[in-house]
C-alpha cells in the first residue's frame, strides 16, 4: 500500500514538474530538451531499446484507430478552440495598439475614460496648441487641433440592424496629425462642407458608405466623398470637417478632444505639467498610444479569461479521454509488455516508450489543431463594440506565440495522458502479463 | 418415458465465403424424457453444433427438431430467445458468468425474462443455489469463487427456471479431476432424483460413465459406439 | 426498472474507465452551463418576458444626441400611448471604472413603467421626495454592500457639476429586485431623479437622453411608434422609436454575434465528446460481447440487448451530464457573488438544465447506437466460440 501510494506521489510531483516547466521555458529550451532526447534515443542502448518499444506501439495504432483518434483529435479540438478564442484577443489588442505612436499625445476632459464622454471648449484647443512642446510644421503652424468624436447610428450590412459607427471630425492638421491615412478612393473632404470619408473597415461593416453615396445626419444631407485606410482602428470610422459635424450635433464650438504631435516623445509630461498648472483647465495628456492600449485592456482581457478558461475546461476533458485511450492500450498490449520484460526489457524504456507515443500522438494533435485555427481563423475579421460605444474592426490574429502556447499545451496533456498508464504498464507483474496467453 | 426431442433428418451447413462446411449430415435421434445423455466424439465431428441446435442457438439447414412437441426448427430469432427463456438451460465450459453480479444475481438473470417479483426471485434464486450447495456462496462473485464453485453457480443458473432440458457444452473441460467428478455427480443428481433430462457434450470418457447412454459423432453423423439407447437411430 | 442493476453493473465493469468517461462528459457539460448562462445574460433584454410594451426613442442620428423635453407632453398627446417617462445615461464610475454598472437619472414616474421591478411603497415614495436619492437593483447593493441610508458618490465622466467637480454624491433610498428569475440581470441598474441632474450639471439643460413610452396596447406598438416618430420629422431632433426589446437586440448584436461564438465551442466540445464517449462506448461492447451472447442465451431478446446497451450510454452520458452542470451551477453563482456585474452571467436555471439533460440524452443514444446494434446483431453460436 506505501509502495503505491509513495509511486502515486512521485508521479504527481513529476507531473507537476513537468508542466510549470513546459510553461515558463523559451522554445530553444524545448528544442534543446528535443535534441538530448533525440540523442539519447540513438546512441545509448537503453535508448535504443526504448525507441524499438516505442517503434512497436506507433506500429499497433492502426489496429486501435479509435482510441489513437481520441488522443489526436480531442488535443485538436482543444489546442484549436484555445487558439482561436485567444487570436481574437490578441487580434483586439494589436489592431488598438497599432493606432497610436509615442510622439503624439491626446488631451482629454480630466476625468473622462473615452473620446466620447470627454468635452473640451475651443479655447483649450488654442491654448494646447500654443504649447512649447507641440511641434510646429514648416509653415510654423502647431501641428494640434481639435478633434470632435461623436456616433451615428447607420444599419449593419451583415444585420441589418443599426449600430453605432465612430464620426470623427478632424481640423486642418488632421493630415499631418494621422500620417498613416492615405485616401484610396475619392477625394478628401472639404472644409466647411457637409462631406465625409470613410474608412476600410467602416465600408465593409456598414451600408451606404461608398463614395457618392448619401447620408441623412440630423436632418442634413452629407456626401460620402472618398474612402481611406490607414491600418489600424481609425480604418473603423468616418471622418468630417470638425465644425460642420460640431454644427450637426449641436455642439456648437466645442470639441471633444485635442490632438497634438510633440516636438519629442519625451515632452509629453513637460506639456502636461504646463496644462495643469493651469488654473482654467481641467484637463489629462497620454500619448495616443497609451490611450489606445487603454481602451483595449477591458475587452483584451476578458478574451484572453475567456478563451484560457474555455481551453482548461476542455483540457481537462481532453485528458481523461488520452488516460481512458492510453490505459486501454496498455491493457491491450499487456501480453507483449509482459513479454518484453520476460525477455529482459527493465521498465524504464517502458515507462519512457509509452510516454513518448502519448507525446508524439498528442503533438500531432496539437499540430492538426494549431494548423486548423491558423487556416480558419487567421485574419478573420470580425468587430465589436469598442470603447466609444461604436463598432471597431479587428482581425483575428494567429501569431506564432499563440501557436507555440498551444503546442505546450498539447504536449502537456499528452505528459499527463501518458505517464500514468505508462507507469501502470512497467509495473504489470510479469507472471500476471503472461497468463494472459 | 415420452420422447422429448424428435430430431429428423438434420443437417447444418456453413457457408464462409465461397467455402462449404457440412457440419451435420441427415441426423436421425430421440431423446426420451428424463434421458442423461452424453454426445462424445473427436473435434470438429459437429456435436458441439448439434447441441446448439438442440438448444435452439442456432437454426438448422435441414430437417426438423421437435422438442416437448414444438418444432423449434420453425421459429424466428424472437420466438426462439423466448422459447429458451422457457425451456431450456445452458451449462458452459468456461462458466460464462457475468463477472460484475453477485452468484445469487447470477443466478436471478433467467428470472428477470419472467413476471415475478423481485422478492420471488430472490426466493427461487436461494433455492437453486441450496440445489447445488452454495447456499453460502450467494453474495459472492464469480471472481471469488473456484472453477467448480462458478460452475455450480453456472448450473443453479441453468435450472432457476425450471427448464425442460439441461444442455451442457463440456461442463467439466476446465475443471480438476475433484471438480469435474463433483459437476457430474450433482448433473446425476439433477437427473435422477429431479428428473431433469440432461444433454452433455464432452471429449472425456470418464465424464461420460456418469450418464445413462452416450452417442459417438463423427463427421456430422451418429456411429455405432458403445452404449448406443434403444431409440437411437443411426443414420444410414 | 428491473434491469437497472445490470446497466449499473455493466457500467462499473471497469471502474477507472467509467470515471475518466465520466470525468470527460462533465467537463463538457460544465462548459455547456458555463456558456450557456453567458449567452443568456447577454441576450435578457432580446426575450420575450421583458418590455412587450414599452417603446424607446432615441435620436435617429445618434444616442449621444439629446432630444428636447417638449417632445414630452407631445409623447404624452399620442393616442395609444399609456404612460411617458424619460431618462438621460449618466455614465458615473463608483471608485473605480472596473466597477462598471449602468447609472441614469430618471422621470419620477420612470420605475412605474417597469412593474417587473419590485420596490416597496415606502421606498417608491420616498425616492420622489428626496432630491439626491438613488434606487439600485439588489444584485448591484449585494456586490457593493450597499444599504438604504447610504450615501454613495459617484465620479462623473461626461457631466460635471456647475462648479466643475466630478463628484455626485446620492442617498440610497430604495432597493428593488426583479419578481421574474430570469430578468434577474437587470438588477443591475443605478437611478436618480432627474431634476437633481438637470439642475446640478453643467450643460446640456433640459435635454433628454431618451424617452420611454408604454402603450396601452401591444398589437399597437408599431403604429404608435411610427406616430411618435412622425412628431419629429423633418425638424433638428428626427427621433427613432422602436420596441424596447428590439433596441436591446439591436445593442447587444453591436457586442459580437455572441450566440454563434458559443455554438461554434459547444460544437468543437460536443463532437470531441462524442467521439471520446463513442470511443469508450464500442470498446466496453467488443469486451462484453460474450456475455451479451450469454444473455441472448438465456433468452433476452434483441431488444432488450439493444436497449441494455443503449441504457448504459445514456446513463453514463446523464450522469456526467448532471454533474457537470451542478457544478456548473457552483461555479456561476460564485462568480456573480464576487464578481457582480462586472461579467454579466445568468445563474443555471431550469431552461439550461433542460436542455443540458436533453443534450446528454441525445448524445448518449447517438454514441450508443453502434455498439448496441452490434450486440443485438451478434450471433450467439459465434460470439461464444470467440469468433
Amino acid at each position: 500500500m506505501l509502495n503505491d501510494a509513495a509511486v502515486l506521489l512521485a508521479m504527481l510531483a513529476v507531473t507537476g514538474l513537468t508542466v510549470v516547466l513546459l510553461i515558463l521555458a523559451p522554445w530553444w529550451a524545448l528544442l534543446l530538451l528535443v535534441l538530448l532526447l533525440a540523442a539519447w534515443l540513438l546512441l545509448t542502448r537503453t535508448g535504443r531499446q526504448t525507441w524499438s518499444v516505442t517503434e512497436v506501439g506507433l506500429a499497433t495504432i492502426p489496429q486501435r484507430l479509435g482510441s489513437a483518434s481520441v488522443v489526436l483529435i480531442g488535443i485538436a479540438g482543444v489546442v484549436g478552440v484555445l487558439v482561436a478564442l485567444l487570436a481574437m484577443a490578441v487580434g483586439f489588442e494589436a489592431t488598438l495598439k497599432e493606432t497610436g505612436s509615442d510622439d503624439t499625445v491626446i488631451v482629454l476632459r480630466s476625468g473622462s475614460q473615452t473620446e466620447l464622454n470627454s468635452v473640451l471648449s475651443h479655447e483649450t484647443a488654442q491654448l494646447v496648441a500654443q504649447e512649447p512642446q507641440v511641434l510646429r510644421d514648416a509653415r510654423a503652424q502647431p501641428i494640434a487641433g481639435p478633434e470632435l468624436v461623436v456616433v451615428a447610428s447607420l444599419p449593419r450590412k451583415s444585420t441589418g440592424l443599426d449600430a453605432n459607427v465612430e464620426l470623427r471630425g478632424v481640423g486642418a492638421q488632421a493630415w499631418a496629425l494621422h500620417p498613416n491615412v492615405k485616401i484610396t478612393a475619392g477625394r478628401r473632404f472639404a472644409p466647411g462642407l457637409r462631406e465625409l470619408i470613410a474608412g476600410k473597415a467602416a465600408r465593409q461593416q456598414f451600408r451606404g458608405l461608398e463614395p457618392g453615396a448619401n447620408l441623412k445626419l440630423n436632418g442634413q444631407q452629407w456626401t460620402v466623398v472618398g474612402a481611406f485606410e490607414s491600418g489600424d482602428a481609425h480604418d473603423s470610422e468616418i471622418w468630417g470637417d470638425a465644425d460642420v459635424v460640431g454644427s450637426t450635433y449641436r455642439r456648437g464650438s466645442s470639441t471633444t478632444t485635442v490632438v497634438a504631435r510633440l516636438t519629442d516623445p519625451s515632452a509629453r509630461e513637460a506639456l502636461a505639467a504646463s496644462l495643469a498648472s493651469d488654473p482654467r483647465l481641467q484637463v489629462d495628456v497620454k500619448t495616443t498610444r497609451a490611450y489606445y492600449s487603454a481602451q483595449s485592456e477591458r475587452l483584451t482581457r476578458l478574451l484572453k479569461v475567456l478563451g484560457t478558461v474555455v481551453g482548461a475546461i476542455m483540457a481537462v476533458g481532453a485528458t481523461f479521454g488520452a488516460l481512458n485511450s492510453m490505459y486501454a492500450a496498455v491493457a491491450a498490449r499487456a501480453r507483449e509488455i509482459a513479454t518484453l520484460r520476460a525477455i529482459g526489457f527493465r521498465g524504464v524504456p517502458v515507462v519512457i516508450s509509452v510516454l513518448l507515443e502519448t507525446m508524439l500522438l498528442a503533438l500531432l494533435g496539437g499540430v492538426i489543431g494549431a494548423a486548423v485555427a491558423w487556416l480558419l481563423f487567421d485574419n478573420y475579421t470580425a468587430s465589436t463594440l469598442g470603447a466609444n460605444f461604436s463598432q471597431v474592426v479587428f482581425n483575428f490574429k494567429v501569431s506564432p506565440a499563440l501557436l507555440w502556447s498551444g503546442l505546450k499545451w498539447a504536449l502537456a496533456i499528452g505528459f499527463i495522458g501518458g505517464l500514468f498508464p505508462a507507469v501502470r504498464a512497467a509495473r504489470i507483474a510479469v507472471t500476471a502479463g503472461l497468463r494472459e496467453l | 418415458m415420452s420422447t422429448l426431442v424428435e430430431i429428423r433428418n438434420l443437417s447444418k451447413v456453413y457457408t464462409r465465403g465461397t467455402e462449404r462446411l457440412e457440419v451435420l449430415h441427415h441426423v436421425n435421434l430421440d431423446i426420451e424424457r428424463g434421458d442423461f445423455l452424453a454426445l462424445m466424439g473427436p473435434s470438429g465431428s459437429g456435436k458441439t453444433t448439434l447441441l446448439n441446435l438442440i438448444g435452439g442457438l442456432d437454426s438448422p439447414t435441414d430437417g426438423s427438431i421437435a422438442v416437448d412437441g414444438k418444432r423449434i426448427d420453425a421459429l424466428g430469432e424472437g420466438a426462439l430467445a423466448r422459447w429458451r427463456a422457457a425451456h431450456v438451460g445452458f451449462v458452459f465450459q468456461f462458466y460464462n458468468l457475468l463477472p460484475m453480479l453477485s452468484a445469487r444475481k447470477n443466478v436471478e438473470l433467467p428470472l428477470l425474462l419472467t413476471h415475478l417479483s423481485a422478492a420471488a426471485r430472490k426466493r427461487n434464486a436461494a433455492v437453486a443455489l441450496e440445489l447445488v450447495g452454495l447456499k453460502d456462496r450467494a453474495a459472492h462473485k464469480p471472481a471469488e469463487l473456484s472453477g467448480g464453485q462458478q460452475q455450480r453457480v453456472a448450473i443453479a443458473r441453468a435450472i432457476v427456471s425450471d427448464p425442460t432440458l439441461l444442455v451442457c457444452d463440456e461442463p467439466t473441460g476446465d475443471l480438476d479431476r475433484q471438480s469435474a467428478s463433483e459437476i457430474l455427480t450433482l448433473l446425476q443428481q439433477l437427473n435422477s432424483e429431479h428428473g431433469k433430462t440432461v444433454i452433455v457434450v464432452t471429449h472425456d470418457p470418464k465424464a461420460a460413465e456418469y450418464a445413462r447412454h452416450t452417442l459417438h459423432l463423427d463427421k456430422g453423423t451418429l456411429v455405432e459406439g458403445g452404449g448406443a439407447p434403444a431409440g437411437a437411430v443411426a443414420s444410414a | 426498472m428491473k434491469y437497472l442493476h445490470l446497466v449499473w453493473a455493466a457500467l462499473l465493469r471497469r471502474r477507472t474507465r467509467t470515471v475518466f468517461t465520466l470525468l470527460s462528459v462533465l467537463a463538457a457539460f460544465l462548459l455547456f452551463g458555463l456558456l450557456d448562462s453567458v449567452h443568456s445574460a447577454f441576450t435578457v433584454g432580446s426575450r420575450d418576458v421583458a418590455g412587450v410594451d414599452r417603446l424607446v426613442t432615441v435620436s435617429k442620428v445618434s444616442f449621444i444626441l439629446s432630444l428636447p423635453k417638449s417632445l414630452y407632453e407631445r409623447i404624452q398627446a399620442v393616442p395609444g400611448v399609456r404612460a411617458v417617462s424619460y431618462a438621460n445615461w449618466f455614465g458615473g464610475i463608483y471608485q473605480d471604472p472596473k466597477n462598471f454598472f449602468p447609472n441614469e437619472a430618471v422621470a419620477p414616474n420612470f420605475l412605474s413603467l417597469y412593474p417587473e421591478w419590485v420596490l416597496p411603497q415606502a421606498e417608491r415614495q420616498a425616492f420622489r421626495d428626496t432630491r439626491t436619492g438613488a434606487v439600485v437593483g439588489a444584485s448591484l447593493a449585494r456586490q457593493f454592500g450597499w444599504k438604504v441610508g447610504d450615501k454613495i458618490p459617484l465620479q462623473a465622466t461626461i457631466f460635471p457639476q456647475k462648479d466643475g467637480s466630478n463628484t455626485w454624491t446620492f442617498d440610497l433610498v430604495g432597493i428593488y429586485h426583479a419578481s421574474d428569475p430570469k430578468l434577474v440581470s437587470a438588477e443591475n441598474l443605478f437611478f436618480f431623479n432627474w431634476d437633481y441632474f438637470d439642475e446640478a450639471r453643467q450643460f446640456g439643460n433640459g435635454n433628454i437622453g431618451w424617452y420611454i413610452t408604454q402603450v396601452a396596447d401591444p398589437r399597437e406598438a408599431d403604429r404608435v411608434a411610427q406616430k411618435i416618430d412622425d412628431l419629429s420629422f423633418d425638424s433638428d431632433h428626427e427621433t427613432k422609436t422602436q420596441s424596447e426589446q428590439a433596441f436591446n437586440v439591436a445593442f447587444v448584436s453591436q457586442f459580437a454575434d455572441i450566440g454563434l461564438i458559443v455554438g461554434a465551442i459547444m460544437g468543437a466540445v460536443f463532437f470531441t465528446l462524442i467521439l471520446l464517449t463513442g470511443n469508450t462506448m464500442a470498446q466496453a461492447v467488443r469486451e462484453r460481447i460474450p456475455e451479451l451472447a450469454v444473455l441472448k442465451t438465456i433468452g433476452f431478446s434483441n431488444a432488450s440487448v439493444l436497449s441494455l446497451v443503449l441504457a448504459e450510454a445514456v446513463a453514463l452520458l446523464l450522469s456526467g451530464a448532471v454533474l457537470g452542470l451542478l457544478l456548473a451551477g457552483v461555479v456561476v453563482a460564485a462568480v456573480r457573488l464576487k464578481m457582480g456585474t462586472a461579467l454579466p452571467l445568468d445563474p443555471v436555471g431550469r431552461d439550461i438544465w433542460l436542455q443540458g439533460l436533453a443534450l446528454a440524452v441525445v448524445v448518449g443514444l447517438i454514441v450508443g447506437a453502434l455498439p448496441a446494434l452490434r450486440g443485438m446483431r451478434l450471433r450467439i453460436v459465434d460470439a461464444l466460440s470467440g469468433r
